[in-house]
Order: structure tokens, then C-alpha cells, then sequence
């Protein structure tokens, strides 16, 4: 797959934007200034960008509780998204989400779950009524390979068949749900072969090559936006951090993480681009420079801005707010 | 002297006695094993036990749920976790429409021996999927019993009782609680499901509270006593079944009561107490209407503030407590 300058530059800034944001919500974390807990999806920028990059600016998203990156790909402001984990008045939710459930409906991330396999159902829900409003959008739903063990994905496979949803599901198989390896009950091949039981096409990709998730999802998003039904893409992966900031990483090795690192998503496209010519360690430099200045100015608003005043704990829980 | 242990630890010395004395009693549910269960309650258990019966599942709440009402009804003692109180939302099912109603649809021929522990609570900041406190949606439901022990004497002596109880139990243990410390025995005992402890005694005001509430409510009534406000504090323990004498017997005592819980206040189990007391004989005994404090009508949001404030705090307590003292009919 041949990329232009321009979009590789987007492509690579989206990933650093991603894996900055994340370090530095870490730091943040470790400061005290965030509290709570957060997932990071270091080291799984390509699958997120990826996806992402085969949609539309009208299309739609459903993220996960590791949903950094797929909010930061569909564009969201990074100051509002920062805003909000610090939990503060102006973030996204009006700091009453966090990370685990940053939304940007407007730039049509409808968003993250803390539930596990919770975004699912509604996958289903969104893509019927995408269909019956007929304006060619379609959703992109995230899930885990631990939520394809829940009765919820199985269920929503049915019906996303049945009635046909508009609606490409990707499942990031990051090797684990917390500490459970999903390689003890299936396979990615298995994850991908979920399509073909339920009657949709269904693929597996090495989800760490950012321009074969495009692609793979690009063929997905045809086949969807042509009116066939859904269809899923299935990306591997790994986590490099922990499940969450409780993780003691007693179920897996160094060695296997140190493994992965070796195929950093982020580094294997810059090196692809430089061979091939499109970006130079220049180029590379320079964005990387900007996904810096982005972030930092993401964690300089957040901390100038306010908190919501507890005057209002218990509004909005109703329409009209 | 008897040694202290954290509530944590004797969820977990209760577990494996248990599993210890009867080989029917194993534990299922999501990263028990190696990762130790989310909070660590059952670490150090998957290498004394073995993967047989600290039983690692994936993301499955309803087939945890339906795994141990299962097994419980061919006579083992199933112990399942979930890890947040959130997601027994999705193991309702099976908890609600079948482990409770096996031994009554069948006429009394069905035994459903089972335990379902998970964590409740806010004050994590864990935001709305991981904070809430549905403790009174089981109680609604005959056939369950509800448990919710608040210092880690309770947790070991009813956790065993309820292991060994022939009935499906939902014993809710809560977030903030698992790291406090308190005496526990090292032998095994029990205590009755059905029994309230009355935590502190005292003559002007009952305070009836659930959870960690109980917790908050000791602190708050140590600092009313410098105003001269004697309160006695009576923590259930158990909801279902509810020892509502011991209750009666306080507030016909001090004549008020005040029911706190962190709960949504709506539908909450204080409406339940409230009613209890009010149809009983301590009616008549009442210097003051009721009081309930309880958690606010909303969902707990993730700010720090805003999660502090929605739930009620020693502060909130001493306040209400204080206007109780104050009231007269
Ligand atoms: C219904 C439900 N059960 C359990 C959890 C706790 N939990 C949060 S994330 C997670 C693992 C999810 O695994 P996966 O779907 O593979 O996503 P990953 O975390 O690997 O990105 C678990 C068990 C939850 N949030 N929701
Ligand atoms: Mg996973």
C-alpha cells in the first residue's frame, strides 16, 4: 500500500500524539494530578490508527475502556480530552467520565465503556438506526479479545447479521483480559473465524503494521458501505503496560514484552516510511516534536482549567441539561 | 491478645479454611488465580489449591453465575467472584431468575448452595461502571440472602456461615474496607446470617447504617459524644434476612433513628428499614420522624470532588445526626 507524504505525516503524528498522551497522563497519574485508574494502549497505536484512518469524517466510533487511542484518531481535541482526565469542568464529559469513559460525540467518537463488551449491544442499536436513516454512514466498533468471550458480543453478532447493521467490527487482540491469555480458549484465527460462523467476513491482520490494518479495514469498510452487512477485522497486538495501574504483571514474562517492543508499531512505520522514501529522519523528528508541543499544551490547559463546582453533582442526569 | 488482620485478608483466611475442611467449596471468577482476583483478595490461593478450584475465567459474569448455581445444585459449594458489584448487572440472570427460585419451584427438592462475593462501593474513582451499591436489588428478590459485613471480625465469621448456608448468598464486601484492620481469630467460627451487631452503644439516637457507612458513622458518633450526643449504632450485616428486633429494641431505646447508607437514596434499602420500624411497636416510641442519608440521585461521577460529595461523608453524618438530636415532635 503506497501512502503520500502528507498522509504518512498524519498517520505517524496520530500515533505519537497517541503514545505521548498516554506517557504523559502516566506521569500525571504518578504526580497525583489524576486519580482513578486508566488503561493505556501503548504499543497498539497502529491498530487504532489504522481502523480509524478507513472511515469517514461522517462516520461514527464505539471505543473501549482502552480508548485513548481510538479517540485521539477520530480527531477529538487533545486540551477537552486531557481536560477531562484531570477531571475537570471543561474536559469532554464535564469531568463526570475520566478516561474510562471519554465520549466526543460530536466528532462522532460515541464513546469509551467501562464495561466490558458494554459497547457492543449498542454497536448493533447504532448501526440499525444508521441504516434506517440511510446517509451512508457507518460505525466502527472497538472490542477486546476478552470481550469476545462475553455473551454480549455473541449475541450482537447475531442480530448485526440478522438485520444486516452497517457496521465493521474490530476486535484488538491484545493477547490478554487482564491477566487471562485469550490463547487458552481461542486463537486469532478463532476470533476472526467468529465472522464466518455468524455469516460475515472476517479477517485477521498483524495489528502492529498500521497500513495493514488500513487496508484490512479499508476492504471491510467497502464491503459494509456497499450495503452487505457487517463485516470484522480482528488486529494482534499487545499492551505493553499493565491491565490497569493495579497490574503486578505476574502472568506474563519480560521476555514476551520485550519481544513485542521489538515490533513497535510506531517504529516499524517510520522505518517503512524512510525506506521508502517518503519521510525523512527530518520529517520524523519535526512531528514527533509536534506530538510533544501538542500534549504538553493538552496538560497545560487541563491544569489551568477549572473544576466543576459540586453545586451541580446532580445535574444532568436528566434531558434536558 | 488476638491478632489482627485486614477485612481482605479475612475474606481470603475464611475462603481457604473453608476449602480447606471441604473439598465441595472452590472459587470461580475472572483473574483469581494468578493475578490474585483485582483487589488481591484470593493471592497466594491458586498455588495452595491448585487451577481445580481457584477456577480463572474469562470475561463471562453470566457464566460465572451460572457455573457456580450449576455446580451448586449437583452439592458443591461454589464461592463466585465478580469483580465489581457493576456487573452482577450481568450475572443477574442466572443469580435472580433461577439460584434463587431452584429450591422453591422444585418443592423444596433443590439445594443451591452457592456464594456470590464481589465489591461494591465508590470512593476509587472508578467513575460510574465501577462504584455503585445494588445491594437492594437482591434484597427484593426471595430465595437470596444478602450479606454486608463491615469489619473483618464479621467478614470471617459470616463468609464461613455463608458458605456453609444451603441457600444462594450475595455477600457484599466493599472497596474502602479491604485494607482496614480489626481482631479476627485464627480458628474457624461463625456467625448467624440474620444477626445485627450493635456496634456502639448509646441512649440519645440510633443510627442504623450499612456498608462502610458504619464505619463513618462510629467516627461521626465519636465526635457527637464531645457535644454530649450519645448515639448507638446498629449494623445489620445481614439485610436478608433482616434481624429487625434487635433494630426495634434500639429505637424503642433512644426513640430516634437515623438510616444511613451510600446507596442512591431513592429505593434504597433505608426505605425498607424505615418501613420495618414504623410497623412495628417502636412507632409509638418515636420522638422524631425517621432520617435517611443516603447517596445522592446520581450516577458516581469520576471527578474527585463530585464522588466525594455523592455519597454521604462523617461530616454529612454528624450534621444530620445532630439535627436528629435537635428534633422534637
Ligand atoms: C463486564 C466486565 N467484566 C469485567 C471487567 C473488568 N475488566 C476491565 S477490562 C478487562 C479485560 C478486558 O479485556 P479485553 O476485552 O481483551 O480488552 P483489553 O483490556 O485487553 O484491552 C476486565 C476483565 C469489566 N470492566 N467489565
Ligand atoms: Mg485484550
Amino acid at each position: 500500500m503506497e501512502v503520500t507524504k502528507e498522509i504518512a505525516e498524519q498517520y505517524l503524528l496520530q500515533m505519537y500524539q497517541i503514545r505521548v498522551f498516554e506517557e504523559q497522563a502516566e506521569k500525571s497519574y504518578m504526580a497525583g494530578k489524576i486519580h482513578g485508574t486508566m488503561h493505556l494502549s501503548i504499543g497498539q497505536e497502529a491498530s487504532a490508527v489504522g481502523s480509524v484512518s478507513a472511515l469517514g469524517p461522517k462516520d461514527l466510533i464505539l471505543s473501549t475502556h482502552r480508548g485513548h487511542g481510538h479517540c485521539i484518531a477520530k480527531g477529538a481535541d487533545l486540551k477537552l480530552m486531557m481536560a477531562e482526565f484531570y477531571g475537570k469542568a471543561n474536559g469532554y464529559c464535564r469531568g463526570r467520565g475520566g478516561s474510562m469513559h471519554i465520549a466526543d460525540v460530536a466528532s462522532g467518537n460515541l464513546g469509551a465503556n467501562g464495561v466490558v463488551g458494554g459497547g457492543i449491544p449498542m454497536a448493533v442499536g447504532v448501526g440499525l438506526g444508521l441504516k434506517m436513516q440511510n446517509e451512508g454512514k457507518i460505525l466502527l466498533s472497538f472490542f477486546g479479545d476478552g470481550a469476545a468471550s462475553t455473551g454480549a458480543f455473541h449475541e450482537s453478532m447475531t442480530l448485526s447479521v440478522l438485520y444486516q447493521v452497517p457496521v465493521v467490527y474490530v476486535c484488538e487482540n491484545n493477547q490478554y483480559a487482564m491477566s487471562f491469555p485469550s490463547n487458552k480458549w481461542t486463537t486469532s484465527e478463532g476470533l476472526a473465524s467468529f465472522a464466518a460462523c455468524y455469516g460475515m467476513p472476517g479477517k485477521s491482520v498483524d495489528g502492529n503494521d498500521l497500513l495493514a490494518v488500513l487496508e484490512a479495514t479499508e476492504e471491510a469498510v467497502e464491503h459494509v458501505r456497499n450495503g452487505n452487512g457487517p463485516a470484522l477485522v480482528v488486529c494482534d497486538t499487545y499492551r505493553w503496560r499493565g491491565h490497569s495501574k493495579s497490574d503486578r504483571n505476574r502472568y506474563r514474562s519480560q521476555e514476551e514484552i520485550d519481544a513485542w517492543k521489538e515490533k513497535d508499531p510506531i517504529e516499524r512505520f517510520k522505518n517503512h516510511m524512510i525506506e521508502k522514501k517518503t519521510l525523512t529522519i527530518d520529517d520524523i523528528e519535526k512531528i514527533k516534536a509536534q506530538a510533544d508541543a501538542d500534549i504538553e499544551n493538552a496538560r497545560l490547559f487541563a491544569e489551568s482549567s477549572p473544576d466543576p463546582d459540586v453545586s451541580t453533582l446532580e445535574e444532568g442526569v436528566y434531558a434536558p441539561w | 491478645m488476638v491478632r489482627e488482620i485486614t477485612y481482605l485478608e479475612a475474606v481470603r483466611e475464611a475462603m481457604t479454611q473453608e476449602m480447606e475442611r471441604d473439598p465441595k467449596v472452590f472459587l470461580i471468577g475472572e483473574d483469581v488465580g494468578l493475578y490474585g482476583g483485582a483487589f488481591q483478595v484470593s493471592y497466594g490461593m491458586l498455588e495452595k489449591f491448585g487451577p481445580e478450584r481457584i477456577v480463572d475465567t474469562p470475561i463471562t459474569e453470566l457464566g460465572i453465575a451460572g457455573a457456580a448455581t450449576g455446580a451448586a445444585l449437583v452439592g458443591m459449594r461454589p464461592i463466585a467472584e465478580i469483580m465489581f458489584m457493576d456487573f452482577t448487572t450481568l450475572a443477574s440472570e442466572q443469580l435472580v431468575n433461577q439460584a434463587a427460585k431452584l429450591r422453591f419451584m422444585f418443592g423444596g427438592r433443590a439445594t443451591d448452595p452457592m456464594v456470590l462475593r464481589t465489591p461494591a462501593g465508590s470512593g476509587t474513582g472508578a467513575a460510574e461502571h465501577h462504584s455503585q451499591s445494588f445491594e437492594n436489588w437482591f434484597v427484593h428478590v426471595p430465595g437470596l440472602k444478602v450479606v454486608m459485613p463491615t469489619t473483618p471480625y464479621d467478614v470471617k465469621g459470616l463468609l464461613i456461615e455463608s458458605i456453609r448456608d444451603d441457600n444462594p448468598v450475595v455477600f457484599i464486601e466493599h472497596k474502602l474496607l479491604y485494607k482496614s484492620k480489626g481482631p479476627v481469630p485464627e480458628e474457624m467460627y461463625t456467625i448467624p446470617l440474620g444477626k445485627a451487631d450493635v456496634k456502639r452503644a448509646g441512649r440519645d439516637l440510633t443510627i442504623v447504617a450499612t456498608g462502610v457507612m458504619v464505619q463513618r458513622s462510629l467516627a461521626a458518633a465519636d465526635q457527637l459524644a464531645q457535644e454530649g450526643i450519645d448515639i448507638e449504632i446498629v449494623d445489620p450485616r445481614t439485610l436478608r434476612p433482616l434481624d429487625t428486633e434487635t433494630i426495634i429494641a434500639s429505637v424503642k431505646k433512644t426513640g430516634k433513628v437515623l438510616i444511613v447508607h451510600e446507596a442512591v437514596k431513592t429505593g434504597g434499602f433505608g426505605g425498607e428499614l424505615a418501613a420495618v420500624i414504623a410497623e412495628s411497636e417502636a412507632f409509638g416510641y418515636l420522638e422524631a420522624p425517621i432520617l435517611r442519608l443516603a447517596g445522592k440521585e446520581v450516577p458516581i461521577p469520576y471527578n474527585r470532588n463530585l464522588e466525594y460529595h455523592a455519597v454521604p461523608q462523617v461530616e454529612n453524618i454528624i450534621e444530620k445526626a445532630r439535627e436528629l438530636a435537635q428534633l422534637k415532635v
